[in-house]
C-alpha cells in the first residue's frame, strides 16, 4: 500500500475507503511542511486586515473576501480599486492580469491532480502561489495519500489565510509595533525555495530563463507592464531551449 | 466604504471570477481523460523553476535601484537569506531571519 501512495497518478488507489486515519495522516504530513505559509500568511493577512480596516471595511468584508478570493497580490491591488470609482470590468481584467500566472501552475498541476475526484475543485481553487510553490515540489511521504495530502495543505493554508486577515482586521489601528518592511516575509519565502529548487536539480537554465526574463521586462517596462511580457518571454525561451533543456534534465 | 455594499459585492465577483478563472481553465483546456500534449507536459515539469525566479523579481518590482537606498535593503537581505539557508539549512531561520534583518534595515538603518 505505501507503495501505491507513492504512485504520482493516484487514480489506482481511488477506490481504497476514506477512514479518518487516512485524513488524519495525511493532515499530520502536511501541517509541518506549511509552517512557512502560516508565517508567511499570518502576517501578510493580517496586513491586509489592516490596510482594509483603515478603508472602512469590517471584519465580515475582510474575512469574506479573504475566505472567497484566496488570492494575496490582486487583494492588495483590491485595495486600491474599492477606493476609487466602481469599474467592475476594469477590475475583472486587471485580476486576469495579475492572476494569468496561475495558469502556469494549473499546467504544472495537471498530472499531479489527476484522479483527485471530488477534491479536485477545492485543489483547484486554491492554488495560490504558495500552495503551487509547496505541491509542485514535494512528493506526500510514503504511506500517504496524495490527494488528502494535497487537500489539506490547500485546507490549512486558506485557513492560515484567513485567519490572519481577521487578526489584522481585528488589531486594526491598535496595532503599536512597526510593521514596516513585514511583507519581506514573501520575497524570502519564494527566495528559500529557490535555493533549494538550485540545490536539487543540475539543470539551471529553466530557474535562469525566470528570473532573467522577468528582470529584463521589468527594467524595459517598468512594474505596471512587465508581467504579462514577462510570461510570453518565459514561454517562448522554454520553447526555443526545449532540445538542450530536456536533455540536460536526462543526464 | 467609498463604495456600496452592492458595488462592494459586486467587486468582490469580479475579483473572484477573474482569480478562478486563471486557476480553473489549464484543468478545462486539458481534461484528464484526453492526452495531454508532451510539449504542454513539457512546460508543466519547467515552469515550477522557472516561475519562482519570476516570483520574486515580481516581490522586489516596487525597489527604487537608481535612488537612494538603491535597493541595499533587499541584496542584504536576500544575501542573508542566502547565507542563513547554506549554512542552517532551516526554512523558518532562513526566512524569519532574512524578514527580520530586512525590518531592521529599513525601519532603522535606511530612512
Amino acid at each position: 500500500m505505501s507503495k501505491k501512495s507513492k504512485n504520482k497518478n493516484y487514480s489506482e488507489i481511488n477506490e481504497q475507503p476514506e477512514t479518518a486515519g487516512t485524513k488524519f495522516k495525511a493532515l499530520k504530513a502536511a501541517f509541518p511542511i506549511t509552517i512557512p505559509v502560516l508565517t508567511g500568511y499570518l502576517f501578510l493577512g493580517m496586513g491586509y486586515g489592516i490596510l482594509m480596516n483603515r478603508i472602512g471595511y469590517g471584519l465580515g468584508w475582510i474575512s469574506l473576501m479573504s475566505f472567497l478570493i484566496f488570492a494575496g497580490s490582486i487583494q492588495y491591488v483590491a485595495i486600491a480599486l474599492l477606493t476609487s470609482a466602481f469599474n467592475p470590468l476594469y477590475t475583472l481584467f486587471l485580476t486576469l492580469m495579475v492572476n494569468a500566472r496561475h495558469l502556469f501552475y494549473g499546467i504544472s498541476m495537471l498530472e499531479r491532480y489527476k484522479g483527485a475526484g471530488r477534491l479536485k475543485p477545492y485543489l483547484i481553487f486554491g492554488l495560490t502561489d504558495e500552495t503551487f510553490s509547496i505541491l509542485s515540489t514535494m512528493e506526500a511521504p510514503e504511506g500517504v495519500e496524495a490527494r488528502w495530502f494535497h487537500f489539506f495543505v490547500t485546507l490549512l493554508n486558506h485557513g492560515y489565510w484567513v485567519a490572519g486577515s481577521v487578526l489584522g482586521s481585528i488589531l486594526g489601528a491598535a496595532l503599536c509595533f512597526n510593521t514596516k518592511g513585514l511583507d519581506f516575509v514573501l520575497t524570502a519565502l519564494f527566495t528559500v525555495i529557490f535555493i533549494d529548487q538550485w540545490k536539487d536539480t543540475k539543470n539551471h537554465v529553466p530557474a535562469l530563463i525566470g528570473l532573467g526574463a522577468a528582470l529584463v521586462c521589468l527594467l524595459i517596462l517598468g512594474q505596471d507592464n512587465f508581467l504579462i511580457p514577462a510570461m510570453v518571454l518565459i514561454l517562448f525561451l522554454l520553447t526555443v531551449f526545449r532540445k538542450r533543456i530536456e536533455k540536460e534534465g536526462r543526464s | 466604504m467609498m463604495l456600496t455594499p452592492v458595488q462592494t459585492l459586486i467587486t468582490i465577483a469580479a475579483l473572484v471570477v477573474g482569480t478562478a478563472t486563471t486557476r480553473v481553465l489549464p484543468f478545462l483546456i486539458f481534461p484528464p481523460n484526453k492526452p495531454t500534449p508532451a510539449f504542454v507536459l513539457y512546460l508543466g515539469r519547467m515552469l515550477p523553476y522557472a516561475v519562482i525566479g519570476f516570483l520574486i523579481v515580481f516581490c522586489l518590482k516596487g525597489v527604487t535601484v537608481m535612488s537612494a537606498p538603491y535597493g541595499l535593503p533587499e541584496a542584504m537581505a536576500i544575501l542573508c537569506i542566502l547565507v542563513l539557508h547554506l549554512w542552517k539549512g532551516s526554512i523558518l531561520v532562513s526566512i524569519g531571519g532574512g524578514t527580520a534583518i530586512y525590518m531592521l534595515l529599513v525601519q532603522h538603518v535606511f530612512l
